[in-house]
């Protein structure tokens, strides 16, 4: 793991009407590292973490990537910089085929200047066979797929423009035990390939084996940050609930004061 | 895993027929058996011609309904607009501006064509830009469109007043090429144009993303904006182009101009399998659509069954039966 973290964001504030949803909040994410942010709803978390995918503009702070400042205004910004997001529940546009999901908005067009169908079906199917083997329905509305498969679909859809960055929203929040499990492997799949993954939950089960660092807000600031290894999965949820910040983890401004 | 994975295919492969795509054109079939039953001059070349000739308007339309709805959005001032730029075009046409009857008649084409768009182009920006529903955006315009016409004619009807003029357009819509009449060649042209576009263009893509969930289209870099006011450009540019051979059909336009057109028009999107919700968009189904209605019309005028004053009551209901079939085929 280098030195230079692949993302730094630094001191960032946005306001909503006069609420603070995020409040001088900082972090940041290593290459092949997996960064879980957890928070109740409404602590900040998402808030955060779409300002850094260009969905929201912040009002003040700054973001670095490889220790350069970065310029992200719009979700185009961000995925220039190789920031892709996948959301659980606006992940796809359910009418359209596997491929056409993969390549909406970016599609590969033919000499003629009509979309190139084969072309995305053949890488697609390339990037599809690296994620799930057994996935056949190219030709299926993603309606039609089972949570898993769509889920796939979103994660094939991230990581086929070389994105180095993956932010998941609730990432198994819609899926059954082997469902899960099977975006677990994916996950471990893209570390050893140096994509850092920003992990959203709420819920501390979901992302606590799957992470390597945690992270959790409160009211729009950053209580603490600490290593899965040096913290319980007790003393994250009395960081969620009460704000409280344990020894082993490294307070942030949104720490209780003792 | 390799047995359910057969199992899985083999299941899929029956029931992998849309009945939605399909459903449209079996619904023709069974008109046309209908039709030869009660009238033995139903089937003749004749009159199918006819059929066609005059499903044009409503077809030509509907290909531009297609594209508002596929993208999530709904067209109600279509009829107005019909009938306000086939005013505007003959008051030009009246206004003698251009010396020379083709030459007239052309340039009044490219300004019709201007006008409808422009009116697309409104509906589509107060639709997007004002954040209002299209209901209720075009159901304003509706309103104003065809006060305007009303306006313009001052109550009573505008009529190109040149005979030569009106000799000189008259072929646009009574002509044929090789048998097949004008018409009915700018109904295939149009749908052929919306298919391609609609299918093959990165453009037609967005529509349908767009219509199937804005999230997703936004986050994907998709400006939906623009996507959404091109479909009421569209819309409005298909409007010109069926107002180009409404104009020298009948040489006038009334406060009775394009009256229902929106509900025929949206009735053939609907019938030809479009999602009312967005997301999908059939544009033959809609040539279908367009074509069913217009049978039915013949149908009713061929044969005793119902009065043909209640042609409108029929479209209607067909509309709604339309609709409680798709849900029942979607809900499977």
């Amino acid at each position: 793991m280098s030195n230079t973290p692949l993302v730094e964001m630094e001191n960032i504030s946005i306001a909503f009407g006069g609420i603070r949803a995020v409040d001088d909040a900082s972090a940041d994410l290593h290459a092949g590292e997996v960064v879980a942010l957890l928070g109740h709803n409404g602590a900040g978390k998402s808030t955060l973490i779409k300002i850094l995918s260009g969905a929201y503009r912040r009002d003040s702070g700054t973001i670095r990537m490889n220790g350069e400042e970065a310029v992200i205004n719009n979700p185009r910004d961000a995925k220039a910089y190789g920031i892709e997001t996948i959301y659980q529940t606006l992940a796809l546009a359910d009418n359209v085929d596997t491929a056409a999901n993969l390549y909406l908005g970016r599609e590969i067009m033919t000499p003629w200047g009509t979309l190139d169908d084969v072309a995305m079906e053949a890488r697609a199917r390339e990037v599809m066979g690296r994620l799930n083997p057994r996935f056949e329905r190219f030709k299926d509305p993603v309606k039609a797929l089972s949570g898993g498969q769509r889920q796939s679909v979103a994660i094939a859809r991230a990581i086929l423009f070389n994105a180095r960055i993956l932010i998941m929203d609730e990432p198994t929040a819609a899926l059954g035990p082997q469902e899960t499990a099977q975006v677990g492997e994916l996950i471990e799949q893209l570390k050893s390939e140096g994509i850092g993954i920003f992990l959203i939950s709420h819920d501390i089960h979901d992302v606590f084996h799957l992470a390597d660092r945690v992270m959790v807000m409160k009211n729009g600031r950053v209580v603490g940050t600490a290593r899965v290894t040096d913290v319980t999965e007790d003393e994250i949820l009395g960081m969620i609930i009460l704000g409280k910040c344990p020894p082993g983890a490294v307070p942030g401004p949104g720490a209780m004061n003792v | 895993m390799s047995n359910t994975t057969v199992v899985q295919t083999r299941r899929r492969s029956i029931s992998d027929i849309d009945l939605r795509a399909v459903a449209p054109f079996v619904a023709l079939a069974v008109l046309f058996g209908f039709g030869a039953m009660v009238n033995p001059n139903f089937l003749g070349l004749d009159n199918l011609t006819n059929v066609v000739t005059r499903s044009a308007f409503i077809a030509i339309i509907a290909v531009g309904a297609t594209f508002v709805i596929s993208a999530g959005g709904l067209d109600l001032s279509v009829g107005s607009m019909s009938a306000f730029v086939a005013g505007t075009m003959i008051l030009f046409l009246n206004s003698g501006a251009v010396s020379g009857d083709t030459g007239m008649i052309a340039t009044a084409m490219l300004l019709a064509l201007a006008t409808g768009a422009l009116c697309g182009l409104a509906n589509g920006l107060i639709t997007t830009l004002g954040r209002i529903e299209p209901f209720i955006v075009t159901l304003g315009t509706m309103g104003i469109f065809r006060a305007l016409t009303i306006y313009l004619a001052e109550g009573g009807s505008i009529a190109i007043k040149s005979q030569e003029l009106r000799a000189a357009y008259r072929p646009i819509y009574f002509s044929d090429v090789l048998g097949v009449p004008i018409p009915v060649i700018m109904i295939l042209v149009v749908a052929a144009l919306g298919a391609f576009i609609l299918y093959r263009t990165r453009f037609g893509r967005h529509v349908t993303a767009v219509g199937s969930n804005e999230e997703v289209a936004r986050y994907s870099g998709i400006s939906v904006n623009r996507v959404r006011t091109l479909t009421y450009v569209i819309q409005g540019v298909c409007v010109a182009i069926a107002v180009l051979i409404y104009v020298p059909r009948l040489g006038a336009a009334t406060a009775t101009t394009g009256l229902l057109w929106e509900l025929q028009a949206i009735t053939a999107v609907v019938i030809g399998g479009t999602a009312l919700r967005g997301g999908v968009g059939r544009i033959w189904g809609t040539i279908c659509g367009a074509l069913i209605l217009e049978l039915v019309g013949n149908i009713m005028v061929l044969s005793d069954l119902v009065s043909e004053y209640l042609i409108g009551a029929v479209q209607g209901s067909i509309i709604i039966i339309a609709m409680l079939i798709q849900r029942s085929l979607g809900r499977r």
